[in-house]
């Protein structure tokens, strides 16, 4: 080797990159050893998930400069994850997934140290997730990408001129998979569409109508879906359905096939079975794998600049030979979540029931059971009883008093929203303003605590 | 051991027992086990493939902890093949896990028979004279062979196989095929003992699409002197004719006609990659050719034949608003036709069988349910050996990627990527790859990819400077997150080589980590 390689360093091929400079980089890349040390040192990276992408996340991260990474997944481990799972042994079967992925990766790269949070995501406050300088998704459902995507997006505050506040953007990158197909996408809340700005990219999972299932059955999920929703509650009545439950998807199965053979359908297995119930999406470790590492690659370039990011949306689908394909999607102007938030106007004297009351009957927001918070003071929160019984006192209060007599502020909203016949719990930032208060409007100084 | 279904159900979804039985049969040789070898590695391993060989003579250094998860501080000094083979074992018990301490390159140039033994070789990081060596000693031993490279933000994956033929391609989106603009009898036959004009709303309602068109087809056709709708205008009367008979607005099973009419316009017979298959001068067969090129034979005569311009039929059909009874008879009355179909087809792969002196029973009823289910749908691909690609790369493709916006800095990477080898070859280190020298290197190695340039037949023109000079800054680097792309697409695409199913990408997949416009390019 050449004497040029003076001592050995782990960070070989990465240097590479970090320390010199370039022409197809970042605006703000400054190359150099320091860059490497801030990203080791200040860096904070949240991975949400544990499973087929949140595992590969975990290794591609710790492997691309980053020491402090942290996990939140509210699963356990199961037997039916290990063809992708990689960090997964058969002995860790029932152990949460967050735990056992941070423990696997820290013990073969070593000076990374990764936090698990065995916990649902809608139960870590605002604060935990302001702790961190970008949020990868390694998720596979739509609402808790929605739920993620407003907690980052309600960070965000705009200056007078409506122009996103730097400092207050919190950057994600999100993965998605399903089968031989996948999606990797950069989120700059306030600068590129945010995941309720293209939201039409999901569209629900269509069901079948009640009355097929129930008269004119003709497939062999039709038989499937008339035994989990119509017969399960004919016979079994009181009893909830657990798709976990094997006793119950066995009934569940059972049924089916004895409907098929009323009708004549053919077709009804076991595993067609559990995965119309559980609405099962095929995955594999390959796919996982490529767009794990497009989002850790991302992650790498937001966080250091040292080439351009993708802009903003990358689709791949292997099915039939290879196609990828980068689509610059555009902002949604009047989006609820990554916009300056809906304005509010108030009587200086409304209290926060009232308040609370108003954001259920308002046209934009249908939000039932408001928790509020501002400048990160719970106002009132719905849960835990503690919480409530405590902030209970505030209800008849002005709210102007308790936003500290600011004439205009943000204020953050968590309740309740019904999509598709769903009810889903929502994160909306509202811009409160108060009518007929004078006050130099200064969100600088207004902020602080 | 954990129950096997259970643990791979969510692969068995995609690509079936049988998939997962091609995999557990296949034998891979990976070729330098870096990061992205290893990565290639660890998603077949997880997917349950059933042996694996790790050929790698170097050790592990302080480097490798940086971009490799499959070593760790332990491993510093001791055999790379060792080390990513023990850690590969641990992800799956039920793969055979070997390695061979040797250099790939070494292996290639003296033991060409070593690779025989495998189903495919997937070869990482190799240079150029290697890889042109290897790719004809696995074309002439007939092992599959698949490279993959990381080079800084930049690599490429790109298949070398003779020949890939695929009977299950299972297509995302692919026409159903029922018939509606060609019945035949029983079809027909069924359609007429429909009534469309019953007064019962409920019955109304219920009736099938396929049964409403097959019948209003045949009408038009009474009136149109036997033909059926052609022009946009006729089209459109059509369609107008289907919402006539409308009783009522809330007919799912009328708006589903309307929305299927289409398929009483589309053209009667085979598509234009299928007749391209059937005209392959290999469905001329003798007794070695392939079972799938047999029943490519068998199946130009049945489409010449029996079949009138179209191939057996496919039996199945979508699911539509229909009455329980009519469906399941509809099914019944596809499927019997499939099945009639697939009698011939068996007779004549038979026949040709005996023909060039073959035992009838060489291939099973399974393959050719298969094939005759998935007949409209068979692919073949073929991959053009390396050498040939390299000396004579095809000149129109060549000019169009070198000026086409969406292309060009992928054609860029292709050139700068051959050259950093023939750098390499010359200085004995790749371009930038020591921080002292990267503005040298940087003109030599744009001396040496004008030259390339002009090897391959293009003169005059100029390489943009911002990728040259990128192209020495990764000074080789292999980072982690690339790896893991590109040893994914490897992996990816080895699935469906083994597995026969879905159809592998052609030509060099071209990685762009930049701003992931990647390409595929047709050399």
């Amino acid at each position: 080797m050449a004497d040029t390689e003076s001592q050995p360093s782990r960070s070989r091929d990465l240097d590479k990159l970090l320390l010199r400079p370039g022409n197809l980089v970042g605006p703000n890349f400054e190359p150099g050893p320091q860059l490497r040390a801030d990203l080791q040192e200040y860096a904070r990276v949240l991975v949400v998930g544990a499973g087929g992408l949140g595992c590969e996340l975990l290794k591609d991260l710790a492997l691309s400069g980053f020491k402090n990474l942290e996990v939140i997944d509210m699963d356990r481990i199961e037997v039916s994850n290990l063809n992708r799972q990689f960090l997964f042994r058969l002995q860790d079967v029932g152990k949460p997934k967050a735990d056992v992925a941070a423990k696997r990766v820290m013990e073969r790269v070593s000076g990374v140290n990764i936090i698990p949070h065995f916990s649902r995501i809608e139960d870590k406050d605002l604060d935990f997730y302001n702790d961190f300088n970008i949020i990868a998704l390694g998720l596979d459902s739509i609402e808790a990408r929605s739920y993620i995507n407003a907690v980052a997006c309600s960070f965000l505050e705009y200056d007078s001129d409506d122009n996103p506040r730097e400092e207050t953007i919190k950057p994600m990158v999100d993965g998605g998979t399903e089968g031989f197909k996948g999606h990797a996408r950069v989120i700059i809340p306030g600068v590129t569409p945010c995941f309720e700005c293209t939201i039409w990219l999901f569209p629900p999972q269509e069901k079948f109508p009640l009355c097929t299932l129930a008269e004119t059955p003709r497939t062999a999920a039709h038989c499937i879906e008339y035994a989990h929703l119509i017969k399960w509650d004919e016979v079994r009545s009181g009893k909830t359905f657990d798709p976990d439950d094997p006793e119950h998807m066995k009934w569940v199965y059972e049924e089916a096939v004895k409907r098929a053979e009323l009708f004549g359908i053919p077709g009804v297995t076991y595993s067609l079975t559990q995965g119309v119930v559980k609405n099962i999406i095929p995955a594999i470790a390959s796919t996982n794998a490529i767009i794990s590492a497009a989002c850790a690659l991302e992650t790498l370039k937001i966080a250091s600049g040292c080439s351009k990011t993708l802009s903003n949306y990358l689709t791949y689908n292997g099915v039939e030979g290879l196609h990828t394909k980068v689509t610059e999607f555009v902002k949604d102007k009047d989006c609820l979540v990554c916009g300056p938030g809906v304005l509010i106007e108030l009587d200086p004297s409304t209290t926060l029931q009232k308040f609370i009351n108003l954001l259920e009957d308002h046209p934009k927001l249908l939000l039932s059971k408001a928790s509020v918070t501002h400048r990160g003071n719970n106002l009132y929160m719905q849960a835990p009883p503690v919480l409530e019984e405590m902030t209970r006192s505030n209800l008849s209060l002005p709210l102007f008093g308790l936003m500290g007599k600011i004439p205009m502020d943000i204020v953050h909203v968590t309740g309740t929203t019904r999509k598709n016949d769903k009810k889903t719990s929502s994160l909306r930032k509202l811009r409160v303003v108060f009518k007929g208060v004078d006050g130099v409007i200064d969100m600088d100084t207004a902020g602080g605590a | 051991m954990a129950e096997p279904k259970t643990k791979y159900d969510r692969q068995l979804r995609i690509w079936g027992e049988q998939g997962q039985a091609a995999l557990e049969n296949a034998s891979i040789c990976l070729l330098n086990c870096g990061p992205t070898g290893s990565e290639t590695l660890k998603n077949l391993v997880l997917g349950g493939i059933g042996s694996i060989t790790v050929v790698d003579g170097s050790r592990v250094e302080v480097g490798d902890l940086g971009n490799n998860f499959m070593v760790d501080d332990s491993s510093v000094g001791q055999s790379k093949a060792k080390c990513v083979c023990a850690f590969l074992q641990e992800l799956n018990d039920a793969v055979k896990a070997k390695f061979v301490e040797e250099c790939p390159d070494a292996l290639i140039e003296t033991k060409p028979s070593f690779f025989s033994q495998f189903t495919l070789v997937v070869a990482t990081q190799l240079a150029e004279d290697s890889m042109v060596k290897l790719d004809r000693i696995c074309r002439e031993a007939n092992v599959m062979l698949i490279f993959a490279r990381s080079y800084g933000l930049t690599g490429f994956v790109r298949i070398s196989v003779k020949e890939h033929t695929v009977v299950e391609s299972k297509p995302d989106h692919f026409l159903d095929d029922l018939r509606l603009n060609n019945p035949w009898p029983e079809l027909r036959e069924f359609a007429e003992s429909i009534d469309l004009h019953v007064s019962d709303p409920v019955i109304h309602k219920h009736t099938p699409y396929v049964v409403i068109l097959v019948k209003i087809a045949d009408e038009w056709a009474k009136s149109h002197g036997g033909n059926l709708p052609s022009t946009r205008e006729e089209k459109k009367e059509f369609k107008e004719l289907l919402k006539a008979k409308m009783i009522a607005i809330d007919e799912d099973n009328y708006k589903e006609a309307i929305d299927a009419s289409f398929k009483v316009f589309s053209p009667r017979g085979i598509g234009p990659n299928l007749q391209q298959i059937i005209n392959d001068c290999k469905a001329e067969v003798d007794s070695s050719s392939p079972d799938f090129w047999i029943m490519v034979a068998a199946l130009k005569e049945f489409i010449a034949n029996e079949g009138g311009g179209e191939v057996p039929l496919e039996g199945s059909i979508p699911d539509m608003t229909s009455s329980t009874e009519l469906y399941v008879n509809l099914q019944k009355i596809y499927q019997a036709k499939a099945e009639a179909d697939f009698q011939v087809m068996e007779q004549r792969v038979k026949s040709i069988l005996k023909k060039i002196g073959r035992d009838q029973g060489n291939i099973t009823k399974m393959s050719m349910k298969s094939f005759c289910k998935n007949a409209r749908k068979l692919t073949v691909c073929r991959y053009r050996i390396l050498e040939d690609e390299f000396n004579w790369p095809l000149q129109p493709e060549l000019q169009k990627y070198l000026t086409d916006e969406d292309y060009s800095a992928a054609m860029v990477f292709y050139i700068l990527l051959r050259a950093a080898d023939r750098f390499a070859s010359n200085y004995n280190r790749f371009p930038g790859q020591f921080d002292g020298e990267i503005d040298d290197d940087i003109s030599r190695l744009k001396t040496i990819a004008v030259g390339l340039l002009s090897d391959m037949g293009c003169n005059g023109l100029t390489l943009t400077e911002d990728l040259i000079n990128e192209m020495c800054r990764f000074g080789a680097a292999e980072l982690h997150a690339v790896a893991a792309f590109v040893g994914g697409i490897a992996s990816q695409e080895m699935i469906k080589l083994i597995t026969k199913q879905f159809v592998p990408m052609s030509g060099t997949f071209i990685f762009n980590g930049i701003d992931h416009k990647s390409q595929l390019l047709q050399l």
